[in-house]
């Protein structure tokens, strides 16, 4: 329960840096979760974002599976609140503003550039992530597989990756 | 779809259609249990648009290109802004908890499933695959956005320096997103007496749309 506060925290700080998707956020949340509060081991942190992929609704939603591992299910319900309210009031406000920001000149600038850089945060935490999460040539035939699959074909995605969940239980042991 | 994105557009917030509540949070409970294996914004845009009409292309595309502007995840802010938009401050409301709450309970429960079981060989064996699978899964995302956004040598420099700020010298990702970010920004700045930038930035976003 002690730890209620720091997750609270991390998630909070954590929701800001997903410009462009979750993955932007990995790097820092690799830092704060597996070195500074030493909740989850690496390995452990890639599996759970890995489940997350597979959940309905917004895929970020792991962090109440490391809120779950570290406070239970109170742990699971503030790193969730933390993860997803604060960005949401911000949405909401913007929202509201941003038909009348339509003559403002720097609107489209912000889209415009920040549409790059977002793509460069996903790559960065994809490196960082696929650091972890390839660990060899099985692993790596496995991610290009799913890859070129994915691009392809239309394939649901969560079955691609029950398929990595059994070459894992065949060749990974 | 240029001039009119601006032109149609209502008052944001203002509910004008006739929607009910129990209507709206049906369908984004519906979206948030079926959603399985993401692209969230494949099933937003089936319900409002093709089965519930609630929203045409023009709107909805205008939603996704805010809700990949701003921080947070495309599939809760884009529930954010339709629920608004549909039903004032109630919908978004009401949106967000329906795409929420099946992920929540989902992921919760694996939470208790991994604490009982995470360190038997065969689950970290399953999970090691299933980590490989979303490397290929993520970066084949990733791959189809850049195709579609990236146009010409500066975009290929702002995500060169993200990547190598991050990975190599190891900043923080708020530190590369306010340089970065703000370098990027003013490469596209609006067009003034003094300079114009490198290309005008509606015409990339209309691109999209």
């Amino acid at each position: 329960m002690d730890q209620i506060p720091a997750i609270a925290r991390v998630f909070a700080y954590l929701s800001f840096l997903t410009i462009g998707g979750g993955m932007a956020a990995f790097p820092e949340m690799r830092n704060l979760v597996v070195d500074v509060h030493r909740w989850l081991t690496e390995a452990q942190l890639i599996h759970i974002y890995s489940v997350g992929q597979m959940s309905p609704g917004p895929n970020m939603m792991m962090v109440a599976t490391i809120g779950e591992r570290v406070s239970g299910i109170p742990g699971a319900l503030v790193a969730a609140l933390a993860f997803f309210v604060p960005t949401g009031i911000l949405t909401f406000g913007v929202g509201r503003i941003w038909n009348r920001l339509a003559s403002w000149p720097w609107r489209a600038s912000i889209q415009r550039g920040l549409g790059p850089v977002a793509i460069g945060l996903a790559v960065a935490g994809l490196i960082t992530f696929g650091k972890g999460a390839v660990t060899g040539w099985i692993t790596l035939a496995v991610g290009l597989v799913v890859f070129f699959a994915s691009l392809r074909t239309r394939i649901n995605p969560a079955l691609l990756i029950l398929g990595g969940a059994a070459v894992g239980a065949v060749a990974l042991r | 779809m240029s001039e009119a994105v601006v032109t149609t557009t209502p008052a944001v917030g203002a509910a004008k259609k006739d929607v009910s509540a129990v209507e709206l949070f049906g369908l984004f409970l519906q979206i948030g249990i079926t959603s399985f294996g993401g692209g969230v914004v494949a099933y937003l845009r089936n319900g409002l648009v093709r089965k519930k009409k609630w929203l045409d292309d023009t709107e909805f595309l205008e939603l996704t290109s805010l809700s990949n502007t701003l921080p947070g995840l495309n599939a809760t802010n884009m529930a954010i802004l339709a629920g608004d938009r549909l039903k004032g401050t109630l919908g978004a409301l009401l949106a967000m908890i329906g795409m929420c709450l099946p992920a929540f309970v989902f992921m919760t429960a694996a939470g208790i499933a991994y604490g009982a079981n995470g360190d038997r060989p065969i689950v970290t064996a399953m999970l090691h695959g299933v980590a490989a699978a979303a490397t290929g899964l993520i970066a084949a995302t990733w791959f189809q956005i850049g195709k579609k956004t990236v146009k010409g040598f500066y975009d290929a420099f702002f995500i060169l320096a993200a990547v190598v700020l991050i990975n190599h010298f190891k900043l923080s990702v708020p530190v590369v997103l306010l340089s970065v970010g703000a370098l990027a920004i003013f490469a596209y700045r609006p067009p003034s007496k003094a300079g114009a930038p490198k290309e005008d930035a509606h015409e990339w976003i209309r691109s999209l749309q």
